[in-house]
């Protein structure tokens, strides 16, 4: 907790109850407070959506828990995001070492124009990787479930692959600097069901390793994957997003609290 | 048509298609399009004929000795060695002639061109009488053989090409007829070239801060708005801060005395280096201004993909957004190098020689350029010069094919390579 502290310098610990926590979370865009108050604990090695209509701010939040809000220049954050005991908004601590630690796939596959290898192998180099790289890029293709697909076209370049086939190139990417913490924002989205039924069973393997908090509009898959759902939803004066309800994906689907939820849930809104 | 609107029923009430009008407007937009790319076709057809009607065409020339004559065991003047040459000489010109020359600089020492040139020059001393543009000379051959006979019956009438080799190898001459552009390319060449290693890097690094640094403020958003203005600004302007700045102020730096290496002929700011770093300034905003639409054209998912895999700024942009913008940024420089080759009046500020028949040494020497030499030969009274500035012309729009063709090369690889 001291100002000092870096996020390298934490252990990841494997028996601690939260992965991250967000605490009197506010993100505005200039004037626009896009997500207002929210406090939210993700737990470890679970997946964990977020859910809601247009607009709630749920990507916004996603953004929030790697600092990438502030590659937008207007976008301002308050309040604390715990990693590890450790603010990753203090001015100490390094965004770029925050994102190292907590990775992120994007909504529409975004391979660089490069070979396939080189687009796992870049983000381990940048960041002082050391150890054999070639069997680095291996087993995170494999544990993207890519490698047997492009095991014999490594050199071949990234865009030549799939929509799927390049989304979980991605996901390689994504686990190839060894993060903590994967964030995926709606990551099947851009893709055909039998693409995105894959990406759902390499999310559930993934899981195993890693925390997961995933942004979707698919309420199906947020049933079928999550183990936690957050609901989010607009505040009826400002427009802004706010945490309505979150608990275990079983209990918001088929009990939840919160007529709002329900209305969403089962269909009757957004 | 008409079946399908029986079968099925279309509400049309509040539509009237009009589709023959809609049709009739789209193609009369197309005839003006065509009408503008013809004009466009003309205008750089009527520039080519042009060129190409005084770049050749038959010549009266008188020789005072038939170069036939010269000729040794059936091998035309043209194509004998060094030493046939030196001999051709020594046995034409006095003996006295002979040793100044040999004085200037000794025959070993010069070129077999030189000794050529002094062959033409002391011995067969050729003299274009009249010549005639190439549309009369495919036209009116006969005519032409006629006046000839009746006017010059010295001459003889040859199809001469004033572009030749000797154009291109020769320095510049106070005769048409051995006039040639090798200072003028060679100075073209040293010009753009500074200009280019001058204003490309500040130019892409510019364009970098601009785009992936400075802040959206109201300051930048003004330089921004500047930079573009100052790509509209009249050339002659650049010339006349050329002037105050390289020429006068920075003349030590610029004339080569601050390094001990100032051009014992110059000694002043006038030189390459100062053309070079004035046409520099000129292209600076072109190469600005491009450059950062082509970084502003790189995706915004590739720069979220890298910082997202714990990139920094500085990574960012060079793993990914320059790579990626290059195809364009070089299509800049191919523009810039363009202009910074056809531009003539702020050269003229600076000043350039506009006769000058020693190669340029270095960035501080004095020199002419390609445009200088075909404005200063189309302003002389001659008009044997009309023949040798279009000759000269046709010199530079191969100078300038030949660099943009290797621009495009290199933007091509890196294409390819991003694929």
């Amino acid at each position: 907790m001291a100002m000092q502290t870096n996020v390298s310098d934490h252990p990841i610990s494997t028996n601690g109850t939260y992965a991250i926590e967000a605490r009197n979370l506010r993100v505005y865009y200039g004037n626009f407070l896009a997500v207002k108050d929210v406090n939210l604990h993700i737990p470890q090695q679970k997946i964990t959506a977020l859910i809601g209509p247009s607009g709630c701010g749920k990507s916004t939040m996603l953004r929030a828990f790697n600092r990438m809000n502030e590659l937008v220049p207007t976008a301002r954050t308050e309040g604390e995001i715990l990693y590890h005991a450790v603010n990753i908004y203090d001015p100490d601590i390094d965004a770029v070492e925050v994102r190292r630690r907590i990775g992120m796939v994007f909504q529409k596959p975004n391979p660089f124009p490069k070979s396939i290898y080189e687009n796992v192998a870049w983000g381990a180099r940048i960041n002082g990787y050391k150890g054999n790289m070639d069997e680095l890029v291996f087993e995170s293709l494999r544990q993207a479930a890519l490698w047997d697909e492009v095991k014999d076209k490594l050199t071949q370049s990234g865009l030549s692959l799939s929509g799927g086939q390049q989304q979980r190139l991605c996901i390689a990417r994504a686990i190839a600097i060894k993060p903590d913490i994967i964030l995926m924002d709606e990551p099947a989205s851009a893709l055909d069901p039998i693409a995105t039924l894959r990406i759902e069973e390499l999310m559930q393997e993934l899981a195993q390793k890693y925390t997961i908090i995933v942004v979707t509009h698919n309420m199906q898959q947020a049933a079928r994957v999550s183990d936690y759902t957050a609901f989010f939803s607009l505040d009826e004066q400002d427009r802004s997003g706010v945490l309505v309800e979150y608990g275990p994906t079983k209990k918001l689907f088929t009990n939840p609290e919160k007529s709002i939820t329900e209305d969403y849930v089962t269909g009757r809104f957004g | 048509m008409k079946a399908n609107k029986d079968a099925i029923h279309l509400d049309t009430s509040g539509f009237t298609p009009n589709l023959p009008r809609r049709h009739r407007v789209g193609k009369l937009w197309l005839v003006i399009f065509r009408f503008a790319t013809v004009v466009g076709l003309i205008a750089l057809a009527t520039l080519l004929l042009n060129v190409m009607n005084s770049a050749f065409g038959y010549v009266a020339v008188e020789n005072k000795v038939d170069p036939d004559t010269l000729a040794v065991n059936g091998v035309e003047l043209d194509d004998l060695p060094k030493a046939e040459l030196v001999r051709i000489l020594q046995e034409n010109v006095s003996a006295g002639l002979f040793r100044r020359l040999e004085n200037d600089e000794p025959f070993a020492e010069r070129s077999r061109l030189d000794v050529y040139n002094l062959v033409l020059e002391r011995v067969v001393e050729p003299r274009v009488v009249q010549q005639w543009s190439l549309q009369d000379s495919l036209f009116r051959r006969a005519q032409i053989e006629a006046e000839v006979a009746a006017n010059y019956p010295k001459a003889e009438l040859e199809f001469k090409s004033w572009l030749d080799k000797y154009f291109i190898l020769n320095p510049q001459s106070a005769r048409a007829e051995r006039a040639g552009v090798r200072t003028a390319i060679l100075g073209s060449l040293w010009t753009v070239g500074i200009a280019i290693v001058f204003a490309f890097p500040i130019g892409v690094g510019g364009a970098i801060y601009l785009e992936e640094y400075a802040a959206d403020n109201a300051i930048n958003r003004v330089i921004r708005t500047n930079i573009n203005n100052l790509a509209g600004v009249p050339s002659i302007i650049y010339g006349i801060l050329g002037l105050a700045i390289f020429v006068r102020a920075l003349e030590p730096l610029t004339s080569g005395t601050l390094l001990g290496l100032a051009d014992p002929t110059t000694a002043n700011g006038r030189t390459i280096l100062s053309a070079g770093l004035t046409l520099g300034l000129l292209i600076l905003p072109m190469i600005i201004i491009n450059a950062q639409e082509a970084i502003r054209a790189v995706p915004s998912s590739l720069r979220q993909a890298s910082y997202g895999l714990g990139a920094t700024r500085w990574q960012t942009v060079w793993h990914h957004v320059l790579p990626n913008a290059m195809p364009g940024v070089l299509t800049g420089a191919i523009f810039a190098i363009s202009r910074a080759m056809g531009e003539t009046a702020p050269l003229v500020v600076i000043g350039a020689s506009t006769f000058i028949n020693v190669d340029p040494n270095g960035p501080f020497a004095k020199f002419t350029t390609l445009p200088i030499q075909i404005y200063q030969w189309t302003s002389r009274p001659q008009d044997v010069f009309r023949n040798i500035a279009a000759a000269a012309i046709v010199v530079l729009v191969l100078l300038l094919l030949s660099l943009n063709a290797s621009a495009v090369i290199l933007r091509n690889r890196f294409s390819r390579r991003l694929d």
